[in-house]
C-alpha cells in the first residue's frame, strides 16, 4: 500500500511561493532576483515572506531595469547560480527581449556546450482583471518562436509547483507563464514538499470521445466549462490542458486528435502566430487522414490586448468555444 | 554630489522667500494660478482614489505630495509644446489642458482618455517605465527640423532612471540638440523599493554630466523653484542650446497604485508626518499667510470650484457611451486587414452587432 501523500489546500501563486521556498531551501545557488520581489514580496505576492526567510542576497530587488537585470541574470547563470527572475508583467519584459533573444536561448549553442543558462523568468501573463494596458499581454508565442528557450504555463495550482521546481532543475533557460487570472481564483490539494513535473508533458483533464479541446493557462477554465455545457447536448469532449508550450507534448496531442477526429484549440493570444498554429501543425503531421472536420481556433483577435474596457470582447469566451465545438461537429 | 547639484529653492518650508532674485517676478497672478491648478489637482487625485475604491474606475495611480512638481513644469509649457506624461502626471496634463473627463475614462479602461484635446500634444501616459523618454526626444528633434521653437516635455520617476530607454533618450536628445526638458519627479520610491536600493548615485541630476547636458535639482515641492528652472530650461531648449535635466526632489504620500498596500514597506505614518515639511500646498499657503496673499474667500471659492468641476467630469464620465465591440479592430491600422476584417465579422455576427 503506497502511504498517503501529505497535501495542503493552496491558490496557484501560493503554490509557486511554495515551490519557490522548497527551492531556495534545498540549493544554497538558487536567488531570485526581480522589481519589488523583497521586502514587497512582489506585486503578487509570489514571493512573500521569501526575502526575510533567506536573506537580501538571496531574495534580490533589483533596479527598474529588465534588460540590466535579466543580463545579469544570465551573468549568474553562467557562473553557477541559478537566477529565478520575477518581470512583473509579461508585457514589460520587452526590454530584456534582446538579452533573452541574443544570450539566455543560444549561448550554449555558440560555446557548444561550455556555457549554460540554466535560469528560469517568471512573468504573470493574460487579461481579464481589468488591470491597466500593458498588463495584459499574452505573448508566449514570441518566446516559442525563440530556439533554446523552453515555455511552460501550468493552469493549476499542483501544476505551477512541480513545473516551477522541474524548470529551477532544467539545465536550460525555461521562461515560466503564470496566468494572473487564475493567481486566486481556485484552491486545491497540492502535495507538500518537493516533486516535479516532467517539463514537454500535457495533462488530459477530462477524458472524451467527439472533440479534443486543447487549451492551456487561463483558458483552461473557459475550455472546461463550455465541455461541460456540451454534455447537456450529449456531446463528449476531451480537454487537454498542454502545460508546456515548447516543446509540445506532440504524443498527448495525437493520441487525442485521432481518438475523436474532431479539434479545437483555445489561447488567450492572438491568433496569427500563436501556437495553436504550432498545434495545426502536429495535428497536420501526425493525424490528418484520422480528422472528420477542419480543426478550429478560439482565439484573441490580432488586434493589441484593448484597455479593460473592451477586454471582455477580446478574450476568448465560453460562447465562442461552444460555437467552434458545434462547427467541427456539424462538418 | 550633493554639493555640485544643490536643492534649489526659491520658498522655504516655512513659506518665506529665500532667493531674492525672484522676488519681484512672484506675482499675484502666478501665485493663484499655481495655487488653484494644485488645489485643482489634490481634489481630483483624491476622488479618483475614492471612486477606484467604489468600483467606478480601474486601477488608479495617484500623486498627492507630487502637485508642485506637476503644476510648475506643466504651466511653464507654450501651449504648441509636447507633453510625455508617465500614469502618474495626470496632474501635469490636466494643468497643460487635458479635459478630466478623458483623464477619468482613461482610468476607467477606455482609449478614448488617450485622446487628447484638439490642438493639444499630450502622448498617452507611459506605462512601461521611460518608454516615453525617446519619444520625447524624438518629437523635439521634429521641432528643430520643422523649425520651429517649440519643445517637449518628458515626466518619468526615479526608477525610471535605471532603465536603457532614459539613457539612451538623453543621448540621442543630445546628440541632436533636441529641444526637450527632461523632467524627473523623484518621489524617492519606484513602487516599493527606496531610492538608496535603486542606484549607487547619490542624485538623478548628476546623470546628466554623463551626457555634457545641464542638470539641476530643484525642491519639487517648490512650486516656483519648479516653474522657473523648468522656464528656464525651456528656453535654453527654443534658443537651440538643446537638452536639459532636472530632478524634483518630491514625496508620494500614498500608494504605488490603488492595487499597492505601501504600508507593507514603509512607515506611512513617518509618511504622513512629512506633510509639514514637504506638502506643497501647505507651504504655498504659509507663503501666501506671510506676503498677505491669504484670502479664505477665495481659497474656499477655489476649492468649490474645483469639486464642483470634478463632479460634473465624473457624471460625463459615466454617461458616456459604452464600449463598442468594434473599435477594437478600428484602429489597429488605417484600413483594416483581411485577418482583422475576418474576425471582426465573425465576431459581430456571434454577439448580434456592434454596440449602438
Amino acid at each position: 500500500m503506497r502511504a498517503a501523500i501529505k497535501t495542503q489546500t493552496l491558490t496557484l501563486v501560493q503554490a509557486i511561493n511554495d515551490a519557490l521556498r522548497i527551492m531556495l531551501q534545498e540549493n544554497q545557488n538558487v536567488i531570485l532576483m526581480g522589481e519589488d520581489i523583497g521586502k514587497n514580496g512582489g506585486v503578487f505576492r509570489a514571493t512573500e515572506g521569501l526575502q526575510s526567510e533567506f536573506g537580501e542576497d538571496r531574495v534580490l530587488d533589483t533596479p527598474l531595469s529588465e534588460a540590466g537585470f535579466i543580463g545579469a541574470a544570465i551573468g549568474m547563470a553562467v557562473n553557477g547560480f541559478i537566477p529565478v527572475a520575477e518581470i512583473q508583467f509579461l508585457g514589460f519584459i520587452y526590454p530584456a527581449f534582446e538579452q533573452i533573444m541574443t544570450h539566455a536561448s543560444r549561448l550554449r549553442m555558440r560555446t557548444m556546450g561550455h556555457y549554460t543558462v540554466p535560469m528560469v523568468i517568471r512573468a504573470p501573463y493574460g487579461a481579464g482583471v481589468r488591470a491597466p494596458e500593458i498588463h495584459c499581454d499574452s505573448t508566449e508565442a514570441l518566446f516559442t518562436h525563440m530556439p533554446g528557450i523552453k515555455v511552460v504555463c501550468p493552469s493549476s495550482p499542483a501544476d505551477a509547483k512541480g513545473l516551477l521546481i522541474a524548470a529551477i532543475e532544467d539545465p536550460d533557460p525555461v521562461l515560466f507563464l503564470e496566468p494572473m487570472r487564475c493567481y486566486r481564483s481556485s484552491r486545491e490539494e497540492v502535495p507538500e514538499g518537493k516533486y516535479s513535473i516532467e517539463i514537454g508533458k500535457g495533462k488530459k483533464l477530462v477524458e472524451g470521445t467527439d472533440v479534443t479541446i486543447i487549451s492551456w493557462g487561463a483558458m483552461i477554465p473557459v475550455a472546461l466549462k463550455a465541455a461541460e455545457e456540451m454534455k447537456i447536448q450529449e456531446v463528449s469532449c476531451e480537454v487537454i490542458d498542454l502545460r508546456t508550450l515548447y516543446p509540445l507534448d506532440q504524443d498527448l496531442i495525437s493520441e487525442s486528435v485521432q481518438k475523436t477526429g474532431r479539434t479545437v484549440i483555445v489561447h488567450e493570444a492572438h491568433s496569427t502566430g500563436g501556437v495553436g498554429n504550432d498545434v495545426l501543425a502536429i495535428i497536420n503531421d501526425t493525424s490528418f487522414l484520422y480528422q472528420k472536420a477542419p480543426t478550429e481556433r478560439v482565439t484573441g483577435f490580432d488586434t493589441p490586448v484593448p484597455y479593460f474596457g473592451f477586454e471582455d470582447y477580446y478574450l476568448p469566451t465560453e460562447k465562442r468555444v461552444v460555437k467552434a465545438i458545434e462547427k467541427v461537429l456539424s462538418f | 554630489m550633493e554639493k555640485q547639484f544643490p536643492i534649489l529653492q526659491i520658498i522655504d518650508p516655512n513659506g518665506n522667500i529665500i532667493d531674492e532674485n525672484y522676488e519681484n517676478e512672484i506675482t499675484e497672478h502666478l501665485i493663484k494660478t499655481f495655487y488653484s491648478h494644485m488645489v485643482r489637482m489634490r481634489v481630483f487625485d483624491r476622488k479618483a482614489v475614492s471612486l477606484q475604491r467604489q468600483g467606478r474606475i480601474g486601477t488608479y495611480a495617484p500623486f498627492e505630495g507630487q502637485e508642485a512638481a506637476q503644476a510648475g513644469s506643466a504651466l511653464a509649457l507654450n501651449p504648441d509644446d509636447w507633453m510625455f506624461p508617465t500614469y502618474r502626471d495626470h496632474g501635469a496634463a490636466m494643468a497643460f489642458g487635458h479635459s478630466l473627463k478623458s483623464i477619468l475614462l482613461f482610468w476607467n479602461g477606455r482609449n478614448e482618455g488617450c485622446i487628447p484635446p484638439k490642438g493639444k500634444n499630450i502622448f498617452p501616459p507611459g506605462i512601461p517605465i521611460a518608454t516615453q523618454i525617446p519619444h520625447a526626444a524624438g518629437a523635439a528633434f521634429a521641432e528643430k527640423l520643422k523649425g520651429t521653437r517649440n519643445a517637449s516635455i518628458a515626466y518619468f520617476g526615479d526608477g525610471a532612471t535605471s532603465e536603457g530607454d532614459f539613457h539612451e533618450g538623453l543621448n540621442f536628445a543630445s546628440v541632436v540638440k533636441a529641444p526637450v526638458v527632461f523632467f524627473n519627479e523623484n518621489n524617492q520610491y519606484a513602487i516599493s523599493v527606496p531610492f538608496h536600493k535603486q542606484m549607487n548615485s547619490k542624485t538623478i541630476a548628476q546623470k546628466s554630466l554623463a551626457y555634457d547636458i545641464p542638470g539641476v535639482r530643484v525642491d519639487g515641492n517648490d512650486v516656483f523653484a519648479v516653474y522657473f528652472q523648468t522656464m528656464k530650461a525651456l528656453e535654453a531648449a527654443r534658443n537651440g542650446e538643446g537638452p536639459s535635466l532636472i530632478e524634483a526632489v518630491t514625496w508620494r504620500y500614498g500608494a504605488h497604485t490603488t492595487a499597492d498596500d505601501p504600508s507593507k514597506y514603509r512607515d506611512q505614518a513617518k509618511s504622513h508626518q512629512r506633510r509639514e515639511i514637504t506638502d506643497p500646498i501647505i507651504r504655498l499657503e504659509r507663503f501666501m499667510k506671510n506676503y498677505g496673499f491669504f484670502d479664505q474667500v477665495w481659497i474656499d471659492m477655489v476649492q468649490k470650484e474645483a469639486a464642483d468641476e470634478i463632479d460634473q467630469a465624473i457624471k460625463e464620465m459615466e454617461q458616456f457611451p459604452a464600449a463598442k465591440p468594434g473599435d477594437i479592430f478600428d484602429f489597429v491600422f488605417a484600413k483594416l486587414v483581411w485577418p482583422i476584417k475576418q474576425q471582426k465579422e465573425e465576431y459581430l455576427e456571434m454577439i448580434g452587432g456592434d454596440k449602438k
